[in-house]
């Protein structure tokens, strides 16, 4: 504990315990134990950390068309022959800057994939927590749906939903609202995930003493369940959000690729890689592969992440 | 059993009618069949007089239920573009997607299962943890992703294997012709079925691993130990058996998950199958052929799922008849 802290000062005082606390915790020494978490943290926030100042470090900006030249278009990787010392990881068809396109492009797959899978999280924890709190018939019917709706693949539902509001509203003013749909589409589609888990824990939560003392007291159902029920599933929830993140992040890099997604004018990396892959074949393969390999790794570490927060939260519930 | 049959078809029948009815509705929005059918043309006035004779101005409900009518009988309307009716355009291409999945799956069982095993019996072992880190890296490649590195790789860099297409094929019967009897076809298989399967081989192995790993701590197999029956016999035998219940379950319901990933792997080979077509037809907003591959894609769907369901149901006594997870 720190000796600063006086009582004076409540509020500091507050905040450096729980820092404290946080620093005995189990949670923190198993990170500090794990090579694999500490890398993999790092560098999903050198990921974040870019994305964030995506129009600090970018030397052009690639909504621009004002700013690229068809002169400099596919001109390779510094490190290669062709080179131009002012483009990093070369430039696309368009003469846009690679490594300003990644970085404008990693930032628009963190965002769809987080507002996607916060939709889902809220979805899921309002529908998982009123079947488990209230069960019965309610209970049944929300499974149900759950249960249908996961016996279909997000992506076939999202391509079909997606392709067919293409086709209902024509492309152009598709790509104005891309962003919006991909978010809607992947964040409707996978609530089912997040309901089954709050679901499975309420369902344990619901018989301990504290729901009935809850219950003694008089206090509602809506408190008692977002208020005293909620915090205590919130484990596997974050557990499943990392996993859900990544998924995300693909899903929406393969709608994108298939040009259901975000446009060429307004790349994520899926749609960086759709517009490149047609210049491997005449050796251009930066425009693909670079960004492809910005797509792996920042998933990569996302499922690794996930993989040691499961171990470390809980191990059992995860399976659901 | 016979309630829980009973319960499962009627789940099967109600989600083949909301699937009709959205399919329904999009063919009742999408697009203008008179436009198709005469171009622009024609008067007003005899567009009008052709709405009323098609039966285009009749209520929702009296064009779906001649929408239902026609399509339990196989006939899903005409495709713009083709010019022949949509169900026998889809089910031309279907073989081409079955095979491919077919080609995935073998690749899916033939890998995860021994190498599931060996990670569960062996689990501080190095191959183990290489098999785990393939696993892990596997999960986070993108289908198609995986797809355009195996064309660049072998098409391009190395020449070695076709990047597009079915190659060679035979006539079998009916609309199939397979590319699994000749040389060439079977080479055009390999990278479509490896790009297919990279993404659900991960999934297995985890998956057979982990409830191999539960099995083994159960009390029947540490009886099975102190009775001092050989360590294979266990593993292959006694072990193995109980861990294939799940597995069977996720399987089928992932076999319906393939084809949504054929779209992305049709897409990067230029396949041609039934989710390139689709996506086709998405861009010619050929909307007969969008609603019979709905259709004909929400079917694989609910029939895999029911007759997994049931299937379970008959070898799993103690199933839970109310939920299950899959994943």
């Amino acid at each position: 504990m720190t000796t600063q802290s006086s009582p004076h000062e409540p509020l500091l005082n507050t905040a450096d315990s729980r820092w404290q606390q946080f620093l005995d915790s189990h949670f923190w020494h198993s990170f500090k134990r794990d090579k694999v978490a500490i890398v993999s943290f790092s560098i999903f926030f050198l990921f974040i950390l870019a994305s964030l100042s995506a129009p600090l470090l970018a030397p052009m900006d690639p909504y621009d068309m004002t700013q690229f030249d068809l002169m400099d278009s596919e001109l390779p990787p510094v490190w290669q022959e062709e080179g131009d010392s002012r483009f990093l990881f070369g430039t696309d068809a368009q003469g846009r800057d690679m490594w300003s396109t990644i970085l404008y492009g990693t930032r628009l797959s963190l965002i769809i994939g987080v507002c996607a899978v916060m939709l889902q999280a809220f979805l899921g924890i309002v529908i998982g927590l009123s079947a488990g709190y209230f069960g019965g018939r309610v209970d049944s019917f929300l499974m149900r749906l759950a249960d249908i709706q996961l016996s279909f693949s997000t992506l076939m539902v999202a391509i079909i939903f997606l392709a067919i509001f293409q086709a209902a509203f024509g492309a152009e003013l598709y790509q104005d609202l891309a962003m919006v749909m991909l978010v809607l589409v992947i964040g409707i589609a996978e609530w089912p995930q997040y309901a089954r888990t709050v679901r499975a824990s309420v369902l344990a939560e619901r018989k301990k003493e504290y729901v009935d003392a809850a219950r003694v007291i008089g206090l509602g159902p809506i408190r008692i369940m977002f208020r005293h029920i909620l915090p205590n599933t919130l484990s596997p929830v974050l557990v499943i959000s990392t996993v859900q993140i990544a998924n995300a992040i693909i899903s929406e890099a393969s709608l994108s690729f298939l040009g259901l997604g975000m446009p060429p004018s307004q790349p994520s990396l899926g749609s960086l890689i759709a517009s490149g892959f047609e210049f491997i074949f005449s050796g251009a393969w930066w425009i693909t592969i670079i960004p492809g390999i910005a797509l792996i790794l920042l998933v990569l570490v996302i499922n690794l992440l996930g993989d040691w927060l499961r171990d470390v939260l809980n191990p059992k519930l995860y399976k659901g | 059993m016979l309630a829980f049959l009973i319960r499962r078809l009627v789940q099967a029948f109600v989600v083949m009618f909301v699937i009709s009815v959205i399919s329904f509705s999009i063919q009742d929005n999408l697009g203008d069949p008179l436009r198709e059918l005469v171009g622009q043309s024609v008067s007003e006035e005899e567009r009008q007089a052709l709405r009323e004779q098609m039966g285009l101005n009749d209520p929702f409900l009296t064009q779906y239920w001649r929408f239902a009518k026609n399509a339990v009988q196989g006939d899903l309307g005409t495709s713009y573009f083709f010019k022949e009716p949509a169900l026998q355009v889809i089910l031309k291409k279907l073989p081409a997607t079955l095979e491919l999945v077919f080609g995935a799956t073998l690749i899916i069982i033939f890998l995860s299962v021994p190498l599931g095993i060996y990670s569960a019996i062996n689990p501080q072992s190095v191959l183990t943890k290489i098999i785990m880190g393939f696993s892990i890296v596997g999960i986070s490649i993108p289908v198609f992703l995986t797809a355009i590195m195996l064309v660049y790789v072998f098409s391009v860099l190395l020449g070695v294997m076709p990047s597009f297409g079915r190659g060679e094929l035979v006539h079998v019967f009916g609309y199939w012709e397979t590319g699994f009897l000749t040389a060439d076809g079977l080479l055009h298989l390999v990278l479509p079925s490896i790009a297919l399967s990279s993404i659900m081989l991960p999934l297995f192995i985890r998956l057979i691993r982990s409830e191999m790993m539960e099995v083994l701590e159960s009390e029947y197999v540490k009886f099975a130990w102190a009775k001092g029956i050989s360590r294979y016999r266990i593993y292959f035998l006694h072990a193995f058996k109980n861990t294939m219940l799940p597995v069977i379950t996720v399987g089928g319901v992932q076999i319906g998950t393939m084809v949504a990933y054929t779209i992305l792997t049709e897409t990067v080979f230029q396949w041609p199958g039934m989710g390139f077509l689709f996506l086709e037809a998405v861009n010619r907003v050929d909307t007969p052929l969008i609603v019979a591959y709905l259709i004909v894609v929400g079917a694989i769907f609910v029939v895999t799922n029911t007759v997994v369901d049931l299937i379970y149901g008959l070898v799993n006594p103690t199933v839970k008849l109310a939920a299950k997870h899959t994943g």
